[in-house]
């Protein structure tokens, strides 16, 4: 035993090393299973108020940029009026809403790494629980993975864990959208069956299969497409709506079925 | 000696929100991205025992990945160049004397060995961080690329903040 001791003494500056090392990678294999974000929640409070200051003034250089959204936004907004249609008989029409939308300002974002994040000013005081999609008025953007009292931290769609659930808009062929490149400008997508031919500007949008993103949100546009023969599904790259880079305003989405919708999912398992 | 604390004390702090309010918002060239926060341990003063060196490293990268949304990747790759440090300084000096009042930095130990010195430890770094943040085999190559280039451009940085902060030796 007293060897062991001076064993260890003598090169207490390895062991130091390894001891700490494993409590950094104890605390990586946490987070990797996204659920462990919750470890950056319990802190973010304090670096969330840091960074709302520091985007304050960033935020302030961009404004012409962000005006611009916003015009377009309403815009599209005013034509989807019930007033700038021509109104036939309509059969039946929802009585509830399906989704609730929040709006939030982006107080930090990264781009250009490996995996992405964005931290946003709404937290459980606006009623942002996880798993609530974010979009932008140009498209998808991400998924919240982690709330605090005022704060939320957002998964981007830039993530290596990220897979979207989409449609290829013209013939709604179900698809999957991931983020292979380093790019923030363009996505991969896979698992397009081989029979489909697909055309530059084809538009992907989102399925609503998941009960994050409401049916039909833009996600991107076909950018390249190769079709190799002898392969059953196909990949190709697409070109994101939305651009991360310039991301101001988003819409948190609170889907108001989804408690009905999983309690019917376990109910159909345990049947 | 007090002073010598403090001044490390606002190094430290200087550099995390450098690193983490100017530097993580830069992407050089589409997606490079230096990480100049590693400065604090490279310019460590040589009389640092070994253990406040890895325990210096394990705050330096907690705080940068407390800012960052990742959860210790920075910290083990600070780690690691806390752990070579020592090592690496004996093997690059051998005959030189390291006595009292020698610091880390061009002033003292001319170009050749700050550069050797700080591009060994920069590109362990780099690997690790960015090895760890893919964590995909099938991308390593272009890991490695991305690695590689981001270190080029932080070790600019650090070669430039040393002729901006430090004036040459003065001759008597």
């Amino acid at each position: 035993m007293r060897y062991l001791l001076a064993f260890l003494w003598k090169h207490n500056f390895f062991f130091l090393f390894v001891v700490l090392e494993l409590v950094a990678f104890m605390l990586m294999t946490n987070s990797r299973n996204y659920q462990g974000a919750v470890i950056i929640n319990a802190t973010s409070e304090f670096s969330g108020g840091l960074n709302s200051a520091s985007a304050n003034i960033r935020n302030y250089f961009s404004l012409k940029k962000s005006n611009q959204q916003l015009l377009q936004e309403n815009t599209s907004l005013l034509q989807n009026q019930s007033g700038s249609y021509l109104i036939s008989d309509t059969g039946f029409y929802y009585k509830d809403s399906l989704y609730r939308y929040i709006g939030a300002k982006v107080v930090s974002i990264s781009t250009h790494k490996r995996n992405n994040y964005m931290m946003l000013n709404r937290g459980i005081k606006h009623g942002i629980k996880k798993d609530m999609g974010v979009i932008s008025a140009e498209g998808i953007v991400g998924t919240v993975i982690g709330v605090s009292k005022n704060y939320c931290s957002v998964m981007l769609v830039l993530h290596k864990d990220a897979r979207i659930s989409a449609r290829i808009k013209k013939n709604n062929q179900l698809v999957n959208v991931v983020w292979n490149d380093i790019d923030y400008l363009y996505g991969t997508l896979e698992d397009i069956p081989a029979h489909l031919q697909l055309n530059y500007g084809d538009t992907i949008v989102s399925s609503g299969n998941s009960f994050i993103f409401p049916e039909g949100i833009k996600i991107g546009t076909i950018e390249n497409y190769f079709n190799e023969p002898g392969k059953s599904l196909n990949s190709a790259k697409i070109k994101f709506s939305t651009d991360f880079n310039s991301l101001y305003f988003v819409y948190i989405i609170d889907n108001l079925m989804t408690p009905e919708l999983i309690q019917m999912k376990i109910n159909s398992i345990d049947e | 000696m007090n002073k010598l604390i403090y001044q490390h004390i606002f190094r430290f702090v200087l550099l995390v929100l450098l690193q983490v309010y100017v530097l993580n918002n830069i992407a050089f060239m589409g997606h490079l991205n230096p990480y100049l926060y590693i400065l604090f341990i490279l310019l460590l003063p040589l009389e640092t025992p070994k253990w406040l060196l890895l325990i210096s490293a394990f705050m330096l990268g907690l705080s940068i990945d407390y800012f960052s949304h990742t959860i210790g990747i920075n910290i083990a790759a600070s780690l690691l160049v806390a752990y070579l440090r020592p090592g690496l300084i004996r093997a690059l000096s051998p005959k030189m004397d390291l006595g009292q009042g020698v610091k880390i930095g061009i002033r003292d130990m001319g170009f050749g060995w700050f550069f050797t010195y700080s591009t060994i430890l920069i590109i362990f770094h780099h690997t690790t961080l960015f090895l760890l943040e893919t964590f995909r085999f099938n991308e390593i190559w272009d890991t490695l690329g991305r690695a590689l280039m981001s270190a080029i451009f932080t070790i600019c940085l650090v070669i430039l903040s040393q002729y901006l902060f430090y004036s040459p030796k003065k001759k008597q």
